[in-house]
């Protein structure tokens, strides 16, 4: 394992400068990141369902183009989501910003946890409250069972 | 004629579902031995038919009678005949009868392995399946016939089957996966018999245990080989987008991962079990509404079938009647008596109510996410687009969870375990994930929190399960001996968690450590990176059985040394005319390497992606590890009973649909 | 009191059933325009006959148009084509032609033969106002208003029946107001 990290780490050390140009290059690597960050969070409009990276419509190559512009401009990453959500409407964002509308997308998984969790506690406390512990199997069931399956209970 | 003969068996095999679905059910309800006995011939002849059916469907593609307007659509006489066999579920009419062929396998399944059953139990088990399978015969023959004919215009040659079809993996995944979606359907039949007798205890969880196991296993694998194809084939190296699809293969994946933990709990200690049942008619409802999403048009995907409202209206019709019926029964005959059971708040029970919280929790972001669109749509709100960058927010710190508690988990006992003892044992674990984590993430040089978690919660995992091993195989005969005494579902449950383990560590690592690179490259050119040198070294071209196809050639080289040599394809089929990019991947167990040609820039320079992806293997080696250890567990001694009980039949379940293919071929 | 509770799956499955049922038979790959409501995106485009003529987003005050985005690479442009010219001709339809990411002597060629249904046309060849009006596949028609808000847009063959049920009850619409 540790060897296999070394060798892991090795490859990774530097991204040297590339031999030959890249079809969109950046100055920085912080801004190759956003771009590529950005290009992987917003939907091709023609599409059947694929982010503008991955698509090879036009219209996914003509807005690639247009991050790429604006990012090379200066703009930040809200300034490009927001260009084209004024063309193409909230439906190029991936992921969707919390608002009126969304709100319940993204509060209802907290609200299955926490309820869960607080559901959880009450089985626990409910069962502190009765004193006497019973075995949960009754006998007669459990001797059913092992009639009907002919098997030990050893498993764990 | 052989069509319309396909046609009739289909028409004697829904006769015989109707039979299954009450035939045995008065039987169970008059009490009267005679008639429940008819359950396990008709589930026989069932299938029988339902086989030969099939059978006549792949002979039309094999012998390429273009007749067949399924046929006619979805091959071509160019084909290989593997893919013509395969073809046969490559479309809508075809896959649904696979769908029906795995619900009668099932079906037979269940007739063969329950001999020491009450009949009572059995007949009514059956004929839930046989319910089920009356309303699948009917959407197939009234909305989606396979056996239609284009007479008397019969078409010289087929449409060909999809270019993104004509792969290995498609052959083996569609099979795979309905075998699991199908698979829950037992446990349903097992949960609404269990509620019409109102018999919901110990005994009905321990039936309904290795079915859940297997179809789950199945549907592991399932998702495993869907991801790997739209890993290499769809020619941009991601291994999940996300897609309304995956998610519907996923929702019941997580149902049924909850399922199996909850029926464990059920058999042990006999409680939750309103909630257990409440899982088991769930996760079959959520196989259904993938089915639904699948081949209604509701929603946009890249793998949804051709939409038809028709064939949508029908569907929803059979899951309202489905879903509705049964979860109404559920309400008015599932136990709310609480059982007298003392739960210490370390206990096993807990950790697994706790566990079913999480993935519950999370099968339901899956589904609001995959059906928020619908319904935002439906409610005037206008079109949303919910995909990756949302789940790997949401989705990621949910999974990380259920990581860190099944670590805890593993070492609680059932009724109670007391917290310094368990503190203790988790030390070890804790320390050692630390460092291997601090390990990984040192050794990639690049620190996102996330990365640190992943990698620390698969570690955790992993020396959790293994220490816990270690501690139970103690034994004074020696260790080798306590291993040996340990049981099948143990071992089935060890690998279980490494699965998932090697899972999340090969997630986590590909998708904060992987590199791509699109570059613009010439023959002769080179990219790099780290320390690998892709040299694009010239371009050809070859034919294939059906499409022409031009290729680079690309060298791979680490300080001069050749690591691979990679031909990565743009394809053109002869009769869809659509040019197909195939991937160069050199796979290894630590990194694949992946080259893909995109389009054509300038006289002979080409947009070239590369990539570097680390530990993307463990990826689907933990979904195979999580589905072996799933089937060792149903190999367990407790259940061999029912393999002596029918030498005649196969082992498992899986063998019995090993026996249709080949009948079929 | 407790069994009550056990309803609740029941009733979510029927509320999602009552949905899904929605959605059936719509199209999932409709999208509405991001520009309803809002002006057209200023732009200064060449004429297509004219190339020395450079018109402004002030084209469409004064009265209800339809703006056509099309090109002669577009095999759907040429299913909609005779339908336009007899809209322009018939009844009098105000069109505004877009001529997006084209060749201008193709598009000239195009005209010529298949006749002109555009009280104007706009060459586009970048597709710059088509990227900024968020033109996602050719062809689409909008209807703008006399004050040159986007009130609707099209994507796909307008053909009568697009026109009847669709587009001409807003074009009489936003014409009565104007």
């Amino acid at each position: 394992m540790a060897r296999v990290l070394l060798l892991l780490s090795m490859m990774m050390v530097s991204l040297s400068a590339a031999a030959i140009t890249d079809v969109y290059p950046f100055d920085s690597d912080a801004d190759e990141a956003r771009f590529r960050t950005l290009v992987a969070e917003l939907r091709c409009p023609k599409c059947q369902n694929q982010n503008i990276f991955d698509s090879n419509a036009p219209i996914a190559k003509d807005m690639r183009d247009e991050v790429y512009r604006m990012l090379l401009d200066g703009a930040s990453d809200q300034e490009v989501k927001d260009a084209l959500v004024n063309r193409f409407g909230e439906f190029v964002l991936y992921k969707p910003e919390f608002n009126q509308r969304t709100a319940l997308l993204w509060v209802t998984p907290l609200i299955a946890i926490l309820g869960g969790i607080l559901i959880v506690i009450g089985v626990v406390v409910r069962s502190r409250q009765r004193e006497h512990s019973t075995v949960s199997l009754t006998d007669d069931e459990r001797r059913k069972a092992e009639r009907i399956l002919g098997g030990d209970d050893s498993a764990s | 004629m052989y069509p319309e003969l396909g046609q009739f068996t289909l028409i004697l095999a829904l006769l015989l579902s109707v039979l299954l679905a009450t035939v045995p059910l008065v039987g169970a309800i008059t009490g009267r031995e005679s008639l429940m006995g008819f359950s396990r011939p008709l589930a026989a002849g069932l299938f029988v038919f339902v086989a030969i059916a099939f059978g006549i469907l792949t002979h039309s593609f094999l012998v390429d009678d273009f007749s067949v307007a399924y046929v006619a659509n979805n091959s071509n006489s160019m084909l290989p005949w593997y893919f013509k066999f395969s073809a046969v579920w490559g479309g809508h009419e075809g896959s649904l009868l696979l769908w029906i062929l795995m619900l009668a396998g099932w079906t037979l399944a269940v007739a063969v392995f329950s001999r020491r059953l009450p009949t009572v139990m059995v007949s009514q088990v059956l004929a839930v399946m046989g319910m089920v399978s009356v309303g699948f015969l009917l959407f197939i023959l009234m909305t989606s016939n396979p056996f239609n004919r284009l007479l008397p215009n019969v078409p010289a040659d087929g449409a060909d089957l999809n270019p993104l079809l004509q792969d290995f993996g498609l052959i083996i995944h569609p099979p795979m996966l309905y075998m699991g979606y199908v698979g829950f359907s037992v446990a349903f039949a097992f949960a609404i018999a269990a509620l019409i007798n109102g018999r919901l205890d110990a005994a009905w969880a321990r039936w309904s245990r290795p079915w859940t196991t297997v179809a789950w296993a199945f549907l592991s694998v399932g998702i495993a080989l869907g991801s790997w194809w739209a890993y290499y084939e769809l020619g941009w190296g991601g291994w999940w987008f996300w897609d309304p699809v995956e998610n519907a293969s996923l929702l019941p994946w997580l149902a049924g991962t909850a399922l199996m933990h909850s029926l464990a709990v059920t058999e042990k200690r006999g409680v939750f079990k309103s909630w257990t049942v409440l899982l088991a008619i769930v996760t079959f409802a959520l196989s259904l509404l993938g089915t639904f999403l699948v081949r209604s048009g509701v929603l946009t995907s890249v793998h949804a079938f051709a939409s038809d409202p028709t064939r949508g209206a029908f569907l929803l019709g059979l899951l309202a009647v489905t879903i509705v019926s049964s979860l109404t029964l559920y309400a008015f005959r599932a136990p709310v008596v609480h059982t007298r059971v003392r739960y210490g708040s370390l206990s096993r029970e807990i950790f697994l109510l706790l566990n079913n919280v999480l993935l519950v929790s999370s099968m339901l972001l899956v589904l609001v996410g995959t059906l928020y669109p619908l319904v935002l749509d439906y409610m005037g709100g206008g079109r949303l687009s919910i995909g990756e960058p949302f789940y790997n927010t949401t989705f990621s710190p949910i999974a990380i969870a259920v990581g860190l508690l099944l670590g805890a988990g593993i070492f609680s006992r059932w009724k109670k375990t007391d917290g310094g003892w368990l503190g203790r044992k988790l030390l070890w674990p804790a320390a050692i994930s630390l460092l291997v984590a601090a390990a990984v993430v040192a050794g990639f040089g690049n620190f996102t929190p996330w990365a640190f978690a992943g990698v620390f919660t698969a570690a955790w995992v992993t020396v959790a399960t293994v220490a816990d091993l270690w501690l139970k195989s103690a034994s004074r005969q020696g260790r080798w001996h306590g291993l040996r005494r340990q049981s099948r579902s143990y071992y089935g449950m060890v690998l279980g968690h490494l699965g998932m383990a090697m899972t999340m560590a090969g997630a986590t690592v590909v998708s904060n450590y992987g590199v791509e690179r699109d570059v613009r490259m010439a023959p002769g050119e080179t990219a790099e990176i780290g320390e690998l040198r892709f040299t694009f070294s010239e371009m050809g071209s070859r034919q294939g059985a059906n499409f022409v196809a031009q290729y680079g050639r690309f060298d791979i080289t680490r300080e001069g040394e050749l690591v691979a040599t990679l031909y990565p394809e743009k394809r053109q089929y002869h009769v869809q005319r659509n040019v197909m990019t195939e991937a160069g991947i050199d796979a290894g167990l630590t990194r694949d390497l992946f080259v893909a040609l995109g389009e054509r820039v300038g006289d002979d320079a080409w947009a070239v992606r590369i990539q570097y992806k680390p530990l993307i293997r463990w990826l689907w080696l933990g979904a195979l590890f999580m589905a072996a250890g799933g089937f060792l567990a149903i190999a367990d001694r407790r259940y061999r009973i029912r393999e002596r009980a029918s030498e005649t039949a196969s082992s498992t379940p899986g063998k019995a649909e090993g026996n249709v293919v080949e009948a079929v071929s | 009191m407790r069994r009550i509770l056990l309803f609740i799956p029941v009733a979510l499955a029927v509320a999602l059933g009552i949905v899904l049922f929605a959605g059936i038979g719509k199209d999932p790959t409709h999208l509405e325009s991001a520009l309803i409501g809002k002006p057209v995106p200023a732009f200064a485009l060449a004429d297509l006959q004219n190339p020395d003529r450079v018109h402004h987003d002030d084209v469409f005050k004064g009265q209800v148009s339809l703006l056509n985005v099309w090109g002669t690479w577009c095999p759907a442009c040429r299913d909609e084509h005779d339908d336009l010219v007899r809209l322009a001709a018939e009844e009098g339809v105000h069109i505004i032609g877009l001529n997006y990411k084209d060749n201008r002597d193709a598009a000239l060629q195009w005209l010529s033969r298949l006749g002109n249904p555009y009280a104007l046309s706009l060459f586009d060849p970048q597709g710059k106002l088509g990227f900024d009006l968020g033109v996602y596949g050719a062809p689409e028609t909008y209807v703008v208003d006399a004050d040159g808000i986007v009130r609707y847009r099209h994507v796909g063959v307008v053909n009568d029946q697009v026109w009847n049920e669709i587009l001409q009850p807003l074009v009489r619409q936003y014409g009565g107001q104007g």
